[in-house]
């Protein structure tokens, strides 16, 4: 069962508690830190109250407490099951990590048991070799704040060498891709992992100065029409962005989403595809951009 | 009258408020068919709590609206996973907890009840100024729960049944391995409380076109996983669109549809009642109990996996004679100079189907699916280049043209010369 007290913040703050206690910590406001820290906006108001006033008989007024180790428990078989599942993805040979033993557990769920089916197909080589000694340099680097070096081959065909810090891996559900986000380089912000060769760590002299690019957001507002179940649609199709939603009357909404400008293209065919149901308000550069696409579509001729 | 807390009895509650929150986010404290506000008071008050900064307010005419923003390319964790771990307790299952993995603190220690209920009263409970008193029965109901979740294993020999703790697993190495799959693989919750446990972190990596609501169901997915491994039927719980309560129904799930572009999960399943496949949707399952072990699993999947080849999506028309209904796609498109990106769009986004080269700038795509409509959104993605289009579907076919028409007078376009 997933939803279980084992597994709440709560529980997680108080084993904590217990432990830094364990370690001589009795300061309360000290103490107090750890559920600001580990638990919910109004943890504060319930956690050390109940454990100071004895609700919960696991410390003594005193800040002591009769237990005499350090809070643990065993994963549980729901917790067993689900990492039994991820050591059969394929995706999982990037990491070359050694799982602990989990012979005789059976996992929660397999490649059969679900399919992702509106995944784009030219997804990156997970078991390629040299993609997955790529990957590994790239997050080796990523922990150490060290530099990378590779080769790349740029938009005009030309081969170029990159010298930079990588900064993060941005994995894509819908193109099955990570993209590698560095700082330091001047040309580019960001490069799709299946397209670098040769990466190595660069371990000379030189230093780089430059931090991660900003990510400059849009805003597009659309005006939507409430028919053929739309509004939902819309909304979960584009939950995943910023958004702010207006109800107009009793059909009609208006929507703001921000979005990165780098991703405008895909953003146009997005709304286009919710076809008269979805009209863009502004700003005027994008609705110019859905009008070019429909006057081109008027020339095409079909009927 | 109960004082409000934090923390949940039931998670199923608040599955809907947050949903209403994320998706919609429009609705005013009176939009929402509660049993009281102050019914939606408390909830919105808890998933503040859970969520903080990312719960936004704006007032309107008809009252204060709460919604959730959330852009999930900017976050590292799921932040709906917090109301997974609001789970209600009570003081005395707290108590219990920390004190019996404190008895039981290494997997060679090996109590009897009576030896635990001992510990329990004269070592832990004893320098309180009013101790708690917990019966046999209690910690008995307590140690079988903690035996059917793993982390203690019983031992009997003769008639005396000893305690122990299970063997941990050793997670400290798989510190990446949590952080990302704990975003992308179903059920990607249990991977978050593995990472509290150890509460360890990374920032190396973030997450786009991250669909995070699903989430939320990840209780029902749960069980239905453990059904399908199990091969086993299921009577669960369905809201339809159509009726206001939901409806029990008893079913042999077989597969879960994710969609990573519309942000909806489906469970295909098989319903003996009628005979016939059918796509539920996930959000919409609820209450799902294991039922007897069905021998037509293995032959049932085999028949979804023949299917599969012809589903664009989650529709399947399938009669209960067992025949497919099919209907026929067909588009053209052109291309101009140096857009052969275009192609290759076709060919990477294509789910089935195929598409064959008329010249330089035309290219055929061509699909017998179980559902035209589903591929709709799909095809208007290649709206300005499209110059002809063939649907054994005709009212689908009519209304895609009468669509564009539409489109064409809500933005003010008349004729355009070539």
């Amino acid at each position: 069962m997933i939803f279980s007290e084992l597994y709440s913040a709560y529980y997680n703050t108080v084993a904590e508690i217990l432990s830094r206690i364990a370690d001589g910590e009795h300061s309360e406001r000290e103490l107090q830190k750890i559920v600001t820290e580990k638990a919910f906006g109004e943890s504060v108001l319930s956690i050390m109250p109940s454990l100071k006033n004895e609700k919960w008989q696991l410390v003594y007024s005193d800040m002591t407490t009769p237990l005499e180790h350090k809070p643990t428990m065993p994963l549980t078989t729901l917790q067993k099951q689900w990492l039994k599942a991820i050591s059969l993805d394929p995706r999982i040979k990037l990491f070359g990590v050694n799982f602990p033993k989990l012979d005789d557990v059976e996992p929660l769920f397999t490649s059969v048991d679900y399919h992702i089916y509106d995944k784009y197909c030219d997804g990156d080589p997970f078991e390629d070799e040299e993609y997955i000694r790529q990957f590994r340099v790239i997050l080796e680097a990523i922990r150490d704040h060290s530099q990378i070096k590779f080769e790349m081959i740029n938009r005009k065909g030309n081969s170029m060498y990159v010298r930079c810090y990588p900064i993060r891996l941005e994995y894509s559900e819908k193109d099955d891709k990570f993209r590698l986000v560095t700082a330091g380089w001047r040309s580019v912000a960001t490069v799709n992992l299946a397209k670098i060769n040769h990466c190595v760590h660069y371990h000379g002299e030189k230093q780089l100065i430059g931090h991660e690019r900003d990510v400059k957001y849009d805003t597009v507002t659309v005006k939507l029409r409430d028919e053929r179940n739309a509004l939902e649609r819309f909304m979960l199709h584009f939950a995943h962005f910023e958004k702010q939603a207006e109800k107009l009357d009793r059909k009609h909404y208006l929507i703001r989403i921000k979005y990165s400008h780098d991703d405008e293209p895909e953003m146009v065919i997005r709304i286009l595809s919710f076809g008269p149901l979805v009209e863009v308000v502004e700003p005027e550069n994008f609705r110019n951009l859905v009008i070019e696409k429909l006057k081109n579509q008027k020339n095409c001729g079909l009927r | 009258m109960s004082s409000y807390s934090e923390l949940l009895k039931s998670f199923e509650k608040i599955r809907a408020y947050m949903r209403e929150f994320y998706i919609y986010g429009f609705k005013s404290r009176d939009g929402y068919n509660s049993k009281s506000s102050r019914s939606y008071d408390d909830e919105r008050r808890r998933i503040e709590s859970w969520l903080g900064d990312h719960m936004s307010f704006v007032r309107t005419p008809e009252g204060k609206n709460v919604f959730i923003s959330i852009d999930s390319r900017s976050i590292r964790h799921n932040p709906f996973y917090n109301a997974w771990k609001a789970k209600s307790f009570t003081d005395g299952d707290i108590t219990l907890h920390f004190i019996i993995f404190d008895i039981l603190h290494e997997p060679s220690v090996k109590c009897t009840l009576s030896e635990i209920m001992h510990l329990i009263d004269e070592k832990y409970l004893s320098g309180f100024d009013d101790p708690m008193m917990f019966d046999e029965s209690t910690v008995r109901k307590k140690l079988k729960e903690y035996t059917e979740a793993g982390i203690i294993v019983t031992e009997k020999v003769g008639r005396r049944v000893s305690y122990s703790r299970a063997e941990d697993a050793d997670v400290k190495d798989l510190n990446e391995v949590l952080h990302f799959y704990s975003e992308v693989a179903p059920c990607g919750v249990i991977g978050s409380f593995i990472l509290d446990k150890e509460d360890m972190d990374t920032d190396a990596f973030t997450f786009k076109h991250h669909y995070i609501t699903g989430a939320i169901d990840s209780g029902v997915l749960a069980t239905l996983f453990s059904a399908m491994r199990e091969k086993r039927a299921v009577t669960i719980s369905n809201l339809s669109k159509k009726k206001d309560m939901p409806r029990r129904c008893r079913i042999i799930p077989l597969r879960l549809f994710v969609s990573v572009q519309n942000g909806r999960q489906h469970l295909i399943a098989y319903i003996p009642e009628f005979n016939f496949f059918h796509s539920y949707r996930l959000d919409y399952l609820s209450n799902a109990k294991l039922e007897d072990v069905t021998p037509r699993f293995d032959e049932l999947r085999a028949e979804l996996d023949r299917m599969q080849d012809k589903m664009w999506g989650v529709n399947v028309k399938h009669s209960k004679w067992g025949h497919d209904h099919l209907e026929h796609v067909e588009f053209i498109i052109r291309i101009g100079e140096q857009e052969e990106y275009i192609v290759q769009r076709l060919e990477r986004e294509k789910r089935v189907g195929q598409i064959e080269k008329i010249d330089d700038n035309t290219y055929r795509f061509i699909a017998d699916v179980y559902d035209t409509s589903e591929m709709i959104p799909w095809i208007r993605t290649f709206i300005c280049r499209i110059v002809q289009m063939n649907f054994s579907n005709r009212t689908i076919e009519n209304r895609f043209k009468e669509d564009l028409n539409a489109m064409y007078k809500m933005y003010g376009i008349e004729e355009v010369a070539e």
